[in-house]
């Protein structure tokens, strides 16, 4: 390779973060509530203890759909920190993900919730545990057949290769499975669970818990595992890694399997979320999943993820303050906010190639 | 610039090879000065090989087997759109092919063009701006959006210009839309003014009913910028986006100022973008935010890469031939199947009906084959630029090989 400067990479988790993110969370709280009290009608008196519940319940909505950018993200910049590659194709996995589901449900013969915990517990995981495989293994051979061969080719290939592949996944759905909505099976009852002053869904709660749960698990994977540390060692240094006796192939192939198969679970909770999917989710969601990644600082994973969870809020504050339509917007002007101000993202801790 | 030393010195080889076919025929000979003429006179170049496709096209579709897919009015209306493409094509090569930067929000500039015609000759704004005057205004106001995205994310790395560009695409249509005070949202601005030929011709409105004049301009404005891009790529600044695409870092050293001359080329393709823009409009007469998607940014990448990047006229010849399969290709085809009465068929859970398909909506599946096939097989376009030939396909060997060959020559 050319002579690089210092490249992004995987992180580590670390707790300075997490301190503001609490900071941070407090002052969207408050936000959301001002956005219900200002965009209340005003016939109907909203009070101040009146408009706590709804604040709760969007600040979690804003918590949940932030798992779900975060998920994403977490594909974007593992792929980032690992090959330099801008994998356009990635919010395309997550539709295929949503639908993957949404079939696997649908063929079992469900149609709405389950109440048995044990039949509900079972089936949830058959329908991440596919779904995660499937997209895992769609995200290696679309690695395998697509990037691997222009790996050292000039920059411009791989992104436009990215570009036609997203562009096949949704096409492929577009025309073989459904050029409209489908509905998905909302198979988590809509139960929901008190805590003293707090309440959440059930829905929310699982996939709050969820989402964390595979983070952490990524996180432990990346730092301390002996396939992590090589994924970390090749985006450091992918020759001297390769000198170490790292092999290359495999470690590049495992970042996409575990990229996808996180976007797959994101597509999963899509549909059981919103009980909706339709072939064209991927881009938006891509897109935004992306500015999280570039938020959070491209090739942090750490970054990634809290980068999901403030694209959730951004977009649930722009819906309470009556702007919703302005979503994409908001989430687009904050990418070129973050690009034009700090592009290393809200951690920092990389330097952003600045050539 | 090969002109000043390729011109003088083969004239003494020149003339002892013209001795020696003494025996050609006195046309052989004609043509070769002709064409030697051209060489060195590109615009001409451009402007006859221009008119001569656009005398040639409307005469082919009459020959059998074209004229039964269509009229010859049908055809030319076809052929204006297209050429919509091409200006598209022609200045997204300017951004890809010469400066190798990615821009996937090129529609943006396509759908500013257009809302700047409809805000200058609308009964919406009560102004009635001609159109000629509007295509320069079109231009500069894609151009200023162009530096307005450019300035902040061109000193940044492509890889980031690309996901701005193409949020930036995806914005400005949700602009169009949403901001219905002034763009009426998804009704779309309509009885946008025609353009006039001040009776040139005998002609003054273009109407809506004769094709010919929409196709005659929009020729006319594909010859302007194709001269203007000839030279652009053969100046001082097209040498720099070609030091930029191959070596930014060492182009910097060279004194090349890299922001401003990646800014130029962005915004060039901008304005080009305007332009199609605006002539899309006046012909359109109405314009709506569903017209400018990303499908549209999607097809122009395809024809660039597919025609070759760099290679102005191949990109060109790529956009129409893009355009019309997609617009008369997959129709016959879809025709032809059906009259082939293929039973349908079930495969798995899915009801398989050849007959029913439209191959339509294959379209973007095929754009998409087609760039990955191209990238992995044959990154340099159908029609290769000798430059980006080279670039794509190296080798450190073949680097070396090539530089043996520059040296030689």
């Amino acid at each position: 390779m050319t002579a690089t400067i210092a490249r992004p990479r995987l992180a580590g988790v670390s707790w300075r973060p997490l301190l503001g993110a609490v900071v941070v969370l407090a002052v969207a709280y408050l936000v959301i509530l001002a956005g219900i009290l200002y965009n209340a009608d005003p016939s109907q008196h909203l009070t101040l203890g009146g408009a706590l519940p709804q604040a709760q319940a969007q600040f979690i909505n804003a918590i949940t759909i932030g798992a779900i950018y975060a998920l994403i993200a977490l594909g974007y910049t593992m792929v980032y920190g690992i090959i330099e590659l801008i994998n356009f194709a990635h919010g395309e996995i997550f539709m295929c993900g949503s639908f993957v589901s949404w079939w696997l449900l649908t063929t079992l013969g469900f149609s709405g919730a389950i109440n048995d915990p044990l039949l509900l517990l079972g089936v949830l995981i058959l329908a991440f545990a596919v779904s995660m495989l499937v997209m895992g293994i769609v995200g290696v051979v679309i690695e395998r057949l697509a990037y691997r061969r222009l790996r050292n080719a000039p920059r411009l290939a791989p992104l436009i290769t990215a570009i036609g592949v997203s562009f096949i996944l949704q096409n492929i759905v577009f025309v073989v499975v459904s050029n409209s909505i489908v509905t998905t099976p909302q198979i988590i009852p809509n139960t929901v669970l008190t805590f003293g002053p707090l309440s959440i869904s059930l829905i929310n709660l699982f996939v709050i818990l969820l989402a964390l749960g595979l983070m952490v698990a990524l996180q432990l994977f990346v730092g301390r595992t002996r396939l992590g540390r090589a994924m970390r060692s090749t985006a450091i240094d992918r020759d001297a890694a390769q000198l170490m006796g790292v092999d290359i192939n495999t470690t590049i192939a495992l970042t996409f399997f575990i990229g996808s198969a996180l976007a797959g679970a994101a597509g999963v909770v899509q549909g059981l979320y919103f009980g909706i999917t339709v072939f064209n989710i991927g881009f938006q969601a891509g897109l935004k999943a992306f500015t999280a990644a570039v938020l959070g600082g491209i090739g942090n994973t750490t970054g990634a993820a809290l980068g999901g969870f403030a694209i959730g809020f951004l977009e649930v504050i722009s819906v309470v303050w009556g702007q919703g339509r302005w979503a994409e917007a908001v989430v687009f002007g904050t990418l070129v906010l973050v690009l034009v101000f700090r592009p290393t993202g809200i951690l920092g801790q990389q330097l952003a190639d600045r050539a | 610039m090969s002109d000043v030393s390729g011109g003088q010195k083969p004239a003494a080889g020149a003339g002892s090879s013209r001795s020696a076919r003494s025996a050609a025929s006195p046309v052989r000979v004609a043509l070769g000065l002709i064409g030697r003429y051209l060489g060195k006179h590109q615009s001409l170049a451009i402007v006859l090989g221009l008119a001569i496709t656009a005398a040639i096209l409307p005469l082919i579709v009459l020959l059998p087997p074209l004229n039964g897919f269509g009229t010859q009015k049908d055809f030319v209306a076809g052929f204006a759109d297209a050429g919509v493409f091409v200006l598209l094509a022609i200045g997204l090569n300017v951004v890809v092919g010469f400066a190798g930067l990615l821009d996937l929000g090129y529609a943006a500039f396509f759908a500013i063009g257009a809302y700047t015609y409809a805000y200058g000759a609308s009964p919406f704004t009560g102004l009635d701006i001609p159109f000629w005057p509007m295509l320069l205004v079109g231009a500069i106001v894609a151009a200023m959006f162009g530096v307005l995205l450019g300035a902040p994310t061109l000193r940044l790395r492509g890889d980031y210009l690309a996901i701005v560009t193409l949020g930036f695409g995806e914005i400005v249509p949700v602009v169009f839309l949403n901001a219905d005070t002034y763009t009426r949202g998804t009704n779309g601005i309509g009885g946008l003014s025609q353009p006039s030929a001040y009776g040139l011709l005998g002609l003054q409105g273009f109407g809506f009913t004769n094709p010919w004049p929409y196709f005659v301009t929009v020729v006319l404005i594909i010859a302007v910028a194709f001269i203007f891009l000839y030279r652009l790529q053969d100046s001082r600044i097209g040498r720099a986006w070609v030091a930029i695409r191959e070596d930014e870092l060492a182009a910097a050293s060279m004194g090349i100022n890299t922001i401003t001359t990646k800014l130029l080329a962005f915004s060039i393709g901008a304005s080009t973008s305007g332009l199609a823009g605006v002539f899309f409009a006046a012909k359109l007469s109405i314009v709506s935010p569903d017209q400018f998607g990303f499908t549209v940014s999607f097809t122009a990448l395809a024809m660039v890469v597919l025609g070759g990047m760099g290679n102005i006229w191949g990109v060109a010849v790529g956009a129409f031939v893009i355009y019309e399969i997609q617009s008369q290709g997959l129709k016959q085809l879809g025709a032809f199947v059906q009259s082939l009465h293929v039973p349908a068929f079930a495969l798995g859970p899915l009801n398989v009906d050849l007959g029913s398909v439209n191959f339509i909506n294959y379209q973007y599946l095929l754009y998409g084959l087609a760039l990955v096939l191209m990238m992995l097989l044959r990154p340099e376009g159908l029609f290769p630029s000798r430059r980006r030939r080279s670039e794509l396909h190296e080798t450190p060997e073949e680097a070396a090989e090539s530089n043996e060959e520059l040296v030689q020559a």
